[in-house]
């Protein structure tokens, strides 16, 4: 019942060294550089994916407009690592970038989450397209679709790492709290879920927000891993590619995500010099797995529950 | 000042007026039944009650020892924070969640715990997640489900479904149960099985229910009072011996010329 | 006042085009309540054939636009046949993630075989201009507003007067009613996705006549836009996706004549927003609530 429990240790140990066993392998370039950025491209993909996956898989609410709070993330952290140029400087763009988006998820998210299923998603398209143009056209501040060029890189494999980890804990925490059990009832029955006392716009805002702050912090990883970002780096494909991720992994599952983050990063790596190649192979993904196991890889189950033959009564530590 | 009074509801969609100036009381302790023939209002009037739709005009007012509340107009969750709680026609549970976690979402309006306590698991998080646990199974040991509670709601039989749902309802710690057609579909083994349910909400909690029913013999049988809704107008209240005998009641039922 | 009426010529031509998607976007959503992303791209791969029936069979407008429906009604029955159809009692986010997963199937497989590059159209038409007072109007623009009205007048006639229109007005308003009416469900939908889809070949030519130039991503903004139009309207409603179709056509020339044209996909999208938000049942759409 203490936060120092034995299962709370055990993870952090398999943190410690899951961590280390990586690191060792950069320093002892068993993986080169090349494969180093895979390493990025998946930290911030399960990050992305995660985030998204609360709102569409866990809470219900289908987005298609993720990529514009990680490109309002990747801004404010782009802007403000490269006025300060100190790690120092780099932590308060992640952080500064994660609120900004959560508050503008909350904004956006009051009006639109009143809206269901195929109309919400347009919605939150099209918001993630005026974003995107009002990006384009700050020319002053954005230097519009040419970009920003020279961000300082300070996000590093230990950054990474830790946000990524910071992430998956928190999330799963919220998850699996009371206010989780609200957001996923929810997805369940929005009707039913308002007559047991649950202010459903409430719990929608609050998951829709929680989403728009980690993908603000996967945007400020990204601008500063990438030293490159331009708005159209953040349009309607990209909100398709988080989505890809967290529909083959499974809608409601974060071990899902995660692997199927590996796994598409993996399969981009190898498709590469085929960019074509790899968009028609992501569309025959989403078009075979609606039709032959719409629920992904996992469905709303965590790789952890395969592993328990008959699921015991839960218990609280 | 009865528990439940209902003042000149209303309620219509467009030109239709589903509900018309319905007066309604009800007493602490008391089991009332709503009747009337199909499409007389019944449901119509359950979703006013609860928040589901705001009434065109009228008024709800709940009086829970002294303290009244308008609940016309609120919103369903303040509704059942205000103390009715309601089970649905068409069953309506968390499908694809344990029978636990079913129980567990209609807690939740109780737990003292917020947002950051959520995310860094602080010592209230365990403390409120203890109590909801021991609060959650007690529930689902008075009402016989604690062997099922790790079941998905959906995979559960259609009688235990509905059980399942008034225990959910009971975990909102209402005042008033609502209870919509609980008997619709049973045999006649669960009819039975709900009707003991029913009386050991009654004793054990101490509740007021209002319940809307189709079996005569069920409402006959177990209702102290009942109000009898046609075309979204009451034609008709009292003791069921009253009612049974009533005839506009019988003219609604079987048509007028009988 | 001419600069006015500038736009109003200029909006009313690129309306007829958003119209014309529109349609299609409205018939299918009003058959199976799915929204066909993969709709902007059938128009894309209109404007595709039109290009390649002018440019390497160098044949004329008319028979550039009957093929390019053709083609694309015959396409649109096969998509509908083979990623939708599987889906039919599916969850409607399912069928929805399958829509975008085949639009962007379509323009990857285009881009795989014809390139990312910019293709430009042959002139089929005269591009000759007309003068009222100051305002020039391109004979472009005369042939896009007709053929718009011819088609939308069959439509009329297909959808009201026929007996396929009547099963199509039955299995929108109750599949299984109709099923048990003795309607060909299967086949009725089918024909809607055909009509609809001719309609967005016909309006591939049209745009690619009038802008001179395609690629195969053309198709993702204005199916969106289209898809806005379909919304204002009344999704599932015909006249309504006629009149959103002008309406957002307008709205996006009046923003580019006198605001910034960097807003315009702003503007077409915070418009949607307001009307989702303050009538989501559009124009002159039906109100639908779920029964508790």
């Amino acid at each position: 019942m203490k936060v120092l429990n034995k299962k709370n240790i055990i993870t952090l140990v398999l943190i410690l060294v899951f961590y280390s066993v990586i690191q060792g392998l950069i320093s002892a370039r068993v993986i080169n550089s090349f494969y180093e950025i895979t390493i990025a491209t998946i930290c911030i993909n399960i990050i992305l994916a995660v985030s998204l996956n609360l709102v569409t898989g866990f809470t219900g609410q289908f987005s298609l407009g993720h990529a514009g709070f990680m490109s309002i993330g990747a801004y404010a952290g782009a802007l403000t690592v490269m006025n300060t140029n100190s790690t120092m400087g780099f932590l308060a763009g992640v952080l500064i970038g994660a609120i900004a988006a959560a508050f503008v998820g909350i904004i956006i998210g009051i009006p639109t989450l009143r809206l269901k299923g195929d109309y919400l998603a347009i919605a939150t398209l099209g918001m993630a397209e005026i974003i995107r143009v009002v990006f384009l056209n700050m020319n002053d501040i954005t230097n519009g679709a040419a970009g920003l060029n020279g961000i300082p890189r300070y996000a590093n494999w230990l950054w990474l790492f830790v946000f990524t980890a910071v992430t998956l804990i928190l999330i799963n925490n919220f998850i699996k709290s009371s206010l989780g059990r609200a957001c996923i009832s929810i997805r369940e029955d929005e009707i039913a879920a308002e007559s047991m006392g649950i202010n459903t716009t409430k719990y929608k805002v609050m998951a829709f927000s929680i989403g728009a702050f980690f993908a603000g912090i996967a945007g400020a990883l990204y601008s500063s891993y990438f030293y490159f970002i331009k708005p159209d780096l953040f349009g309607f494909m990209k909100s398709i590619d988080i989505l890809v991720i967290v529909v083959f992994g499974g809608m409601g599952s974060i071990t899902g995500s995660i692997i199927a983050a590996i796994v598409l990063a993996v399969v981009t790596t190898f498709l590469q010099s085929f960019a074509a190649l790899r968009m028609i192979f992501y569309a025959l993904l989403l078009i075979i797995i609606m039709i032959f196991r719409p629920q992904g890889l996992l469905g709303t189950k965590e790789i952890t529950d395969l592993f328990k033959f008959k699921k015991k009564s839960e218990k609280i530590e | 000042m009865s528990l439940l009074s209902v003042e000149k509801l209303t309620k219509s969609f467009g030109g239709l007026t589903a509900v018309s100036n319905v007066n309604m009381k009800i007493e602490k302790g008391e089991l009332v039944g709503l009747i009337g023939p199909n499409g007389a209002g019944k449901t119509t009037l359950f979703n006013l009650l609860t928040g589901v739709y705001v009434p065109s005009s009228g008024s709800i007012k709940l009086n829970i020892d002294g303290n009244e509340k308008e609940l016309g107009g609120l919103k369903s969750y303040n509704v059942t924070k205000a103390g009715l709680a309601r089970t649905f026609q068409n069953i309506r549970l968390f499908k694809d969640l344990t029978v636990l976690d079913n129980i567990r979402i209609a807690m939740h309006q109780n737990v003292k715990y917020g947002l950051t306590s959520a995310f860094f698991r602080s010592n209230k998080f365990y403390e409120e997640e203890v109590r909801l646990m021991k609060e959650a199974e007690q529930l689902l040991d008075i009402f016989k489900l604690t062997h099922k509670k790790n079941e998905l709601a959906k995979n559960l039989p259609y009688g235990e479904q509905r059980h399942l749902e008034i225990v959910r309802a009971m975990a909102t710690k209402p005042v008033i149960l609502l209870l919509d057609e609980p008997a619709a579909g049973m045999n006649p083994n669960e009819t039975l099985e709900l009707t003991n349910t029913i009386a050991q909400i009654r004793k054990d909690f101490n509740l007021t229910v209002l319940l809307i029913e189709h079996d005569m013999s069920l409402v006959m049988k177990i209702c102290e009072r009942l109000y009898v809704l046609d075309y979204g107008t009451l034609i008709a209240s009292g003791a069921p011996s009253e009612v049974r005998t009533n005839k506009r009641v019988i003219e609604a039922y079987l048509g007028e010329d009988v | 006042m001419d600069q006015f009426l500038q736009q109003l010529v200029n909006g009313i031509s690129l309306g007829s085009i958003y119209a014309l998607i529109a349609l299609g976007y409205t018939m299918v959503y009003g058959i199976i309540k799915l929204i066909n992303f993969a709709h902007g791209d059938i128009y894309m791969i209109g404007a595709y054939i039109g290009f390649a029936v002018t440019t390497y069979a160098k044949l004329g407008f008319v028979p550039a636009l009957i093929i390019s429906m053709v083609l694309c009604a015959i396409l649109g029955i096969i998509i509908e046949k083979v990623a939708y159809k599987p889906l039919r009692n599916s969850s409607r986010i399912a069928v929805l993630i399958t829509a975008i997963g085949m639009s962007l199937l379509l323009e990857y497989i285009m881009m795989f075989f014809v390139g990312a590059g910019v293709r430009s159209f042959p002139k089929v038409l005269s591009d000759s201009l007309f003068y009222i007072s100051n305002i020039t109007i391109k004979m472009q623009q005369i042939y896009i507003v007709i053929t718009t009205v011819v088609l939308m007048v069959i439509l009329q006639f297909i959808v009201n007067k026929t007996k396929i229109g009547k099963a199509m007005r039955a299995v929108s308003t109750d599949k299984d009613a109709a099923q048990l009416m003795g309607i060909k469900v299967d086949n009725t939908i089918s024909f809607t996705f055909a009509i609809g889809s001719a309609l967005a070949g016909a309006a591939g030519v049209l745009v690619g006549i009038y802008y001179n130039s395609i690629d195969p991503l053309m198709g993702m903004m204005p199916g969106l836009k289209a898809f806005v139009a379909a919304v204002f309207g009344g999704i599932g409603n015909i006249p309504g996706a006629m009149i959103g179709g002008l309406v957002i056509g307008l709205l996006e020339t009046f923003v580019s004549g006198y605001g910034n044209s960097m807003y315009r996909d702003a503007a077409v999208f915070a418009f949607l927003i307001i009307i989702l938000i303050i009538k989501p049942s559009g124009l002159l759409g039906k109100n639908t609530k779920e029964k508790v």
